[in-house]
């Protein structure tokens, strides 16, 4: 064969070529200002927790308690961020199993602060380090909302032993059969590259993208949608308070003794942080610091605000009086159904959710809760899990694009899916009962286990006294 | 000696204060306290909790007098506290053996 030497022209097209080549593989980044986002969502996360949610349910207890609700938040955050780091990172957020990952980033290896974390746009990303960290906010606050369950009557050993069980049992496969997935990058790739596959090559890169699109978890596989949580946390953390509750009692003097509320203050400042804090939550889900995070923001105030409305205004009209309390949870319930619809809903959706969710929860916590006589001391059953609930079914329906919703994105068609009623409420409602069974009987299990080491709960004298002074040597107020 | 307690509704200290220096009484104790007799209590809700709260709050106070000033001590205060409504309070009379002032040693009429 002869040796041809290159033209000029020939260079000139094989560079162009290359040029290309490299264009279409970029080097992925990550933008300043997602991360910038991102970094200050994490920390809005954080502030729910710490001090949002204690002094939330520490304000509704009796002074005698309050300062063992702040322990027992305050220490769930702490232990839940170090198993985190060890293993829950990777048991959610690797490849391993439609219900569980693996170990391949236990203990945080090969992440630098160099890697990177996909979002929801193809070729944006954030810093894998602040994506852990973000997580990491959302798997502290979930058992963190357990404990107002069975606040004022728990060993804070049993808590100290339950909460790190549960995290691991319960909340890191719930993680990741909703939230798992292979990433856009990896899809719009692999359709890409199936799209420009020569003939004899299609049958090759069609199994690339059906493993890229069945690279996720189970609840994510079934087409079930969920923003920033709703099964995740509230669903998870409502019906494992539940079975808390049940399995552990009511309170000594229930029905009887007064137990109101030591501090409506607290509770005001606690829901209000819990607000500002949740923008954190449901925008920063977005991932990025773009019109969609806006759009979960929006939402946030709104859904919350009507639901704030129509607990008040529905308690005022059957009770006869408007109750600041009714407010908060009101709105707090408005938060929580939100959640999983942040990012899907539309803003007047969004308001109709807060209507319903703040009728619906005043209902469960008020009528239910008495007629079925249990004592879930601070309602976590009646506004996480009916409100998870009531926002994981509505997130399905508001999606809809013709009822304002965004629709769902089809990563290998690049473009808007179109929208099933039907398809999409069976999908959410399996994530519903997915997460009531995984949660609902892994806790009762978690449960007899910290009874059996530890036993779950205090002497009556001790629970008469208070848990300040018997758990913790301490009094709240020192006055 | 006699112990003069009277129990009132807390917004007229005051006035009794004011109408017990008046007759000559210059020293007393009050205690926040939590009553009922005939005045009823009112409802408190918090979420699915009711609680009907019968007790109110009120104001114990306690004076020191001889015995001859019993009368005018409570005049003054019946006539300071006074309402009209149900719930004015109670007065009550009780006997007292000794009274010593710390500061100077002085004992039962001088300690008053």
């Amino acid at each position: 064969m002869k040796f041809m030497r290159p033209t000029r022209a020939g260079l000139a097209a094989l560079a162009v070529g290359l040029l290309a080549a490299t264009a279409a593989h970029a080097e992925p980044t990550v933008n300043k200002g997602d991360n910038a986002w991102m970094l200050t969502s994490t920390v809005l996360v954080l502030l729910m927790t710490i001090p949002g949610l204690a002094l939330f349910y520490g304000g509704l207890v009796r002074s005698k308690n309050m300062l063992s609700v702040l322990a027992q938040v305050f220490y769930t955050v702490c232990v839940v961020c170090i198993l985190w780091a060890l293993y829950g990172y990777s048991l959610a957020f690797t490849g391993g199993s439609p219900y569980l990952g693996g170990l391949s980033k236990a203990f945080m290896m090969g992440i630098t602060p160099d890697s990177m974390a996909a979002t929801f746009t193809a070729g944006a990303n954030i810093s894998e380090l602040v994506y852990f960290c973000f997580q990491m906010t959302f798997a502290a606050i979930t058992p963190a909302l357990i404990v107002g369950a069975f606040a004022e009557r728990m060993k804070f050993a049993a808590v100290a032993l339950f909460i790190p069980l549960w995290v691991t049992v319960i909340y890191f496969p719930i993680a990741h059969m909703v939230w798992y997935w292979a990433g856009p990058d990896a899809i719009v790739d692999a359709a890409k590259a199936l799209a420009a596959a020569a003939p004899d090559a299609k049958a090759a890169a069609q199994a690339k993208l059906d493993a890229a699109l069945a690279d996720g978890g189970q609840v994510y596989l079934w087409g079930a949608i969920d923003f920033a949580g709703g099964t995740v946390v509230h669903i998870n953390a409502g019906i494992a308070g539940l079975v808390g509750a049940l399995l552990i009692g009511k309170r000594v003097g229930y029905g009887k003794d007064l137990m109101a509320p030591h501090s409506l203050t607290m509770t005001m400042i606690g829901a209000s942080l819990l607000w500002v804090g949740w923008f954190g939550f449901n925008a920063g889900s977005n991932l990025e610091a773009t019109g969609g995070a806006a759009l979960a923001m929006t939402n946030s105030f709104l859904a919350t605000a009507a639901a704030a409305l129509s607990w008040m205004f529905a308690e005022w009209i059957v009770k006869g009086h408007p109750s600041l309390l009714g407010a908060l949870s009101g709105a707090v319930a408005g938060l929580v159904a939100v959640t999983p619809a942040a990012g899907y809903a539309g803003p007047m959706g969004a308001i109709v959710l807060g209507l319903v969710v703040g009728v619906v929860c005043l209902f469960f916590c008020t009528v239910i809760k008495n007629a079925l006589g249990y004592d879930d001391s601070l309602d976590v059953f009646g506004v996480h899990c009916v409100g998870g609930i009531v926002g994981a079914l509505g997130t399905g329906i508001l999606v809809n694009p013709a009822l304002g919703g965004t629709g769902i994105m089809d990563y290998a068609a690049g473009k808007i899916a179109d929208y099933d009623f039907a398809a999409q409420m069976i999908s959410q409602s399996k994530a519903v009962l997915t997460t009531l069974v995984w949660s609902g009987v892994g806790s009762a299990v978690l449960y007899k286990v910290v009874d059996v080491i530890v036993g779950l709960r205090v002497t009556v004298e001790k629970e008469r006294e208070g848990l300040d002074v018997t758990e913790h040597t301490e009094r709240a107020y020192n006055m | 000696m006699k112990i003069v307690m009277a129990i009132i509704k807390p917004f007229k200290l005051e006035e009794v204060r004011d109408a017990l220096t008046a007759i000559g009484v210059h020293g007393l104790t009050v205690t926040e306290v939590k009553g009922y007799g005939r005045q009823k209590g009112h409802t408190e809700i918090y979420r699915g909790a009711e609680y009907a709260v019968s007790f109110l709050p009120k104001i114990k106070l306690e004076v020191a007098v001889a015995a001859d000033q019993v009368d005018k001590t409570i005049e003054a205060i019946v006539g300071a506290a006074k309402t009209g409504q149900i719930g004015d309070g109670k007065i009550f009379v009780i006997n007292l053996d000794h009274a010593v002032r710390i500061r100077t040693g002085e004992a039962d009429a001088a300690a008053l």
